[in-house]
């Protein structure tokens, strides 16, 4: 059991790590001189070499590029990624700001998404009618390929022009958030919703089910009963993955509707070319990636007894 | 006044559909009847439609398909076309159902007793409190057949062996007192010995509880031994029926006859004498041990293989015949211990020598759906061998597919458009391609049908007639053992526990194993009393 917990916090930190030293590779290696990176591109020719030689001075891009990594390296791991270059704020506080909005998008659109894939997969199983299944089984792809801005921008029209249900921006008030809720759960509800579908229908033939039918049960408790649980078990491996759309997904809407957040200070800092700023949100961003996706296989034996021996096993 | 059967089919059809409102007959016009306290077994073989008939009886037909006509009835009661609402209060309460595969038809994430429970409560005449629905599951379990049912009743499918899911599932059937059983192979992913213990227990709930059986089974050796009625099905028709002892000794239908012929534990010896045999030693194993992880596979076991005779490796699931063999065709490597092919020591070669060597050497896997790529051609599957060594190719399919008599028409099937059986021989052709000295077989014959198993076998000891092959052979199945072997080697946890020429392990067991898995084989008492 230990071993398995140590192995699995072990891979966290690697990914965190390789997302680090990935990003500084790229930010602060690569380019031919890092220290351009840090000027308003249009005004680059007009700052005065002493302002530049001084400007690098501060930010260690004079000394060993390994010194360099270890010092970077070692900041960060006490939370400190530099000062953005554009507010001059540090760029923890700056992410820490913003945090609160984007968790709070983020968390309720996968929420909503899992209920929603759910609800689909749910009523694909239980109708007796195949074309009820045939229609909701083509939700998922459907979810899948609708771009975020598109849907975006189409929820926006129909609920906020026209209906005038919702606010179309901002981010005052519980009315706000609905549209870019929904906006963000649609393309994450797709794969998880594929998948659901496709495990429910298996699970539903599966033996056990039978046993089940033999025993006496309903459709429906048959569904609730085994059908569900044992189904769910691989969207849950999914739902971790999916958390990657919903960064992806957050940098749109928050943009399409104005919203405060991780995405559009990702989609500001990369518009400014703001370096420090950038690495600290790639950082945070693997950080949250591990460690819902440590969660997820620490709960995994809890919830499939199986695996549970398997963990068990290996001591 | 009339007296109803627990269980009465007349006249029962159903249709799969094929294609755009053509619809292809599974079962076509059934009767059947099953009394209280009788054992009536239905055989068949893969495709006769006998789960589709027990599919009907239960009222668990798939969607698609459709009843054409004929009823059911339980105890006089027409239950014809219930929807599946009142079919809960039929199912569990007056039939219960015991399932082909232990290991698939129980819930892995739920406790054993939980899942027994569910049963109880379904089909309790009045709700009762949780002490006695737990109460009551434990009785259930305990009357399958499980002593140590307190425990049991906390553990999950996996940590029980498949014999004790069986019995889980026998409790699951019992648990809503059910005046009939069904059972549709309730033994075949079970090990022999294990199978006669179940088999016997559900003998004796019949004969305790005075509960009907209604038996589905492929192997006629366990119809005729535990059975009071049997209906031979093929075809989606009832071909003959009858008590045991009259389709034992005058079995009218040819079909029957065929079956009865291809049942291993109706032949006496092997089915052609061995000429090829030789005092020579076509491959010599000694001390082989293997372990994975913490579990001894092999725990040094030793076998010689005389040229252009078969020698056969018995024994039950983890036994270590297939780690055995797959150390023999040079697959597994093992932990020590030598193999000895001729004079070549196989054990010591490096990857390019062993490629060499699989010319002579060359292996049959178990299942011939699996084994045979789904895109290749026959053609291409036979040639495959030739192509990878070089060797001239100019009529060799052909010839390969006349030695197991198969003819040129096949060369392009896909494996799609062949029998299980027909895929097999174009497996062993492949194996025969490059004229190897020796053949290990896991398994060859078992995931085939009786009549078409002894069609394999027969090819097999033609074919060592004709080019004096020498033969491994891997089967859990003694029965088939005698048809086929010269030595046989009995295994038990990893270890050789007795060896020797057929006819002495046969007739005098050394071994106590031996012993006992010669007493589980289906229809063994039946051979001698006929």
């Amino acid at each position: 059991m230990l071993r398995y917990v140590a192995l699995k916090t072990g891979r966290a930190a690697f990914v965190v790590w390789a997302a680090f030293t990935l990003t500084f590779v790229l930010l602060f290696v690569l380019p031919a001189n890092p220290v351009d990176l840090l000027f308003d591109p249009t005004e680059l020719n007009t700052v005065p070499p002493e302002v530049r030689e001084q400007v690098a001075d501060n930010y260690g891009f004079n000394k060993p590029v390994l010194l360099q990594y270890a010092d970077r390296l070692g900041h960060a791991l006490t939370g400190d990624f530099g000062s953005s270059v554009q507010s001059g704020r540090p760029v923890a506080s700056a992410i820490l700001d913003v945090l609160p909005e984007t968790l709070l998008l983020s968390a309720g659109a996968l929420v909503l998404a899992v209920l929603a894939a759910v609800g689909i997969a749910l009523v694909a199983t239980s109708t007796r009618r195949a074309w009820v299944r045939n229609v909701v089984e083509a939700l998922p792809s459907g979810a899948v390929s609708v771009p975020v801005f598109l849907s975006g921008i189409l929820i926006l029209q129909v609920f906020s022009f026209k209906l005038g249900w919702f606010p179309a921006f901002g981010d005052d008030g519980p009315r706000s958030i609905v549209l870019p809720l929904i906006t963000l759960a649609i393309p994450v509800a797709g794969p998880i919703a594929q998948l659901l579908v496709r495990s429910f229908a298996t699970e539903f033939h599966s033996g056990y089910v039978t046993t089940s039918w033999a025993k006496g049960a309903t459709r429906g408790g048959i569904i609730l009963r085994d059908v569900l649980r044992n189904a769910s078990l691989p969207a849950l491996t999914i739902a971790g993955i999916t958390f990657g759309n919903l960064i992806a997904g957050s940098v749109i809407t928050e943009t399409v509707f104005a919203r405060k957040g991780i995405g559009r200070l990702t989609q500001n800092a990369i518009n400014t070319l703001d370096v420090p700023l950038v690495q600290g949100i790639v950082v945070f961003v693997a950080v949250s990636f591990a460690l819902i996706n440590l969660f997820v296989d620490l709960i995994y034996p809890l919830l499939d007894p199986r695996m549970r021996a398997v963990v068990e096993a290996q001591k | 006044m009339t007296h109803d059967p627990l269980l009465r089919i007349t006249d029962l059809a159903i249709d799969y559909p094929a294609g755009r409102r053509r619809w292809t007959p599974a079962v076509r016009g059934v009767s059947l009847h099953v009394e209280p306290g009788e054992l009536v077994a239905l055989v068949g073989e893969s495709g006769s439609g006998k789960t589709t008939l027990v599919q009907g009886a239960l009222g668990l037909l798939p969607p698609v398909a459709r009843r054409r006509s004929g009823s059911i009835a339980y105890s006089g009661v027409e239950v014809t076309g219930w929807n599946d609402k009142r079919m809960a209060r039929v199912r569990g309460n007056y039939v219960g159902f015991i399932p082909q595969d232990p290991n698939t038809s129980l819930n892995p994430t739920k406790r054993i007793g939980h899942q027994v429970i569910e049963a109880v409560r379904f089909n309790a005449p009045r709700p009762g409190t949780a002490a006695d629905y737990r109460a009551a599951a434990l009785e259930s379990l305990r009357t399958a057949g499980l002593q140590d049912a307190e425990r049991v009743f906390q553990q999950f499918p996996h940590e029980l062996s498949g014999g004790m899911k069986q019995r889980a599932l026998i409790a699951i059937a019992l648990a809503g007192h059910p005046k009939i059983i069904v059972a549709d192979e309730p033994t075949s992913a079970l090990d022999v010995t294990v199978q006669k213990v179940i088999l016997d227990h559900l003998a004796g709930l019949r004969e305790r509880l005075g509960i009907g059986i209604l038996l589905v089974t492929h192997d006629l050796g366990v119809a005729l031994e535990r059975a009071d009625r049997i209906l031979v099905m093929r075809a989606g028709e009832i071909v003959e029926h009858g008590p045991v002892r009259q389709i034992l000794d005058q079995p009218t239908d040819d079909y029957t006859r065929r079956l009865l012929a291809a049942s291993p534990a109706q032949h006496h010896g092997r089915l052609r004498d061995n000429t090829s045999a030789t005092g020579l030693v076509a491959l010599e194993a000694r001390a082989l041990s293997k372990s994975y992880k913490h579990v001894h596979a092999l725990k040094t076991a030793d076998l010689v293989v005389r040229k252009g005779t078969t020698h056969a490796i018995v024994g039950e699931s983890g036994a270590g015949k297939s780690t055995l063999a797959g150390i023999l065709a040079g697959f597994t490597t093992a932990d020590s211990g030598t193999v000895h092919v001729g004079a070549t020591e196989l054990t010591a070669l490096n990857r390019r020598e062993l490629r060499t060597i699989r010319r002579d050497l060359q292996f049959v896997f178990q299942n011939p759906y699996t084994s045979l790529d789904p895109r290749f051609t026959v053609r291409r599957l036979v040639e495959e061998p030739l192509r990878a060594f070089g060797v001239p190719i100019e009529g060799r399919a052909a010839e390969l597919l006349k030695a197991v008599a198969l003819d040129e028409s096949y060369l392009n099937r896909l494996p799609g458009q062949l029998s299980g059986g027909q895929r097999q021989r174009v497996a062993i052709a492949r194996a025969l391609a490059l004229n190897p000295g020796i053949l290990v077989l896991d398994e060859a014959v078992s995931a085939l049908d009786v009549s078409v198993q002894a069609q394999i076998l027969q090819l097999l000891v033609d074919l060592q007639a004709e080019s004096g092959l020498s033969y491994v052979f891997v089967t859990h199945d003694l029965g088939v053992v005698r048809l086929i072997a010269d030595d046989v080697t009995v295994m038990k946890d990893g270890a050789v526990v007795e060896t020797g020429p057929v006819e002495e392990v046969f007739h005098a067991p050394q071994h106590d194993y031996t012993r006992r898995l010669l007493d589980a084989i289906p229809g063994r008492d039946l051979r001698s009393t006929r």
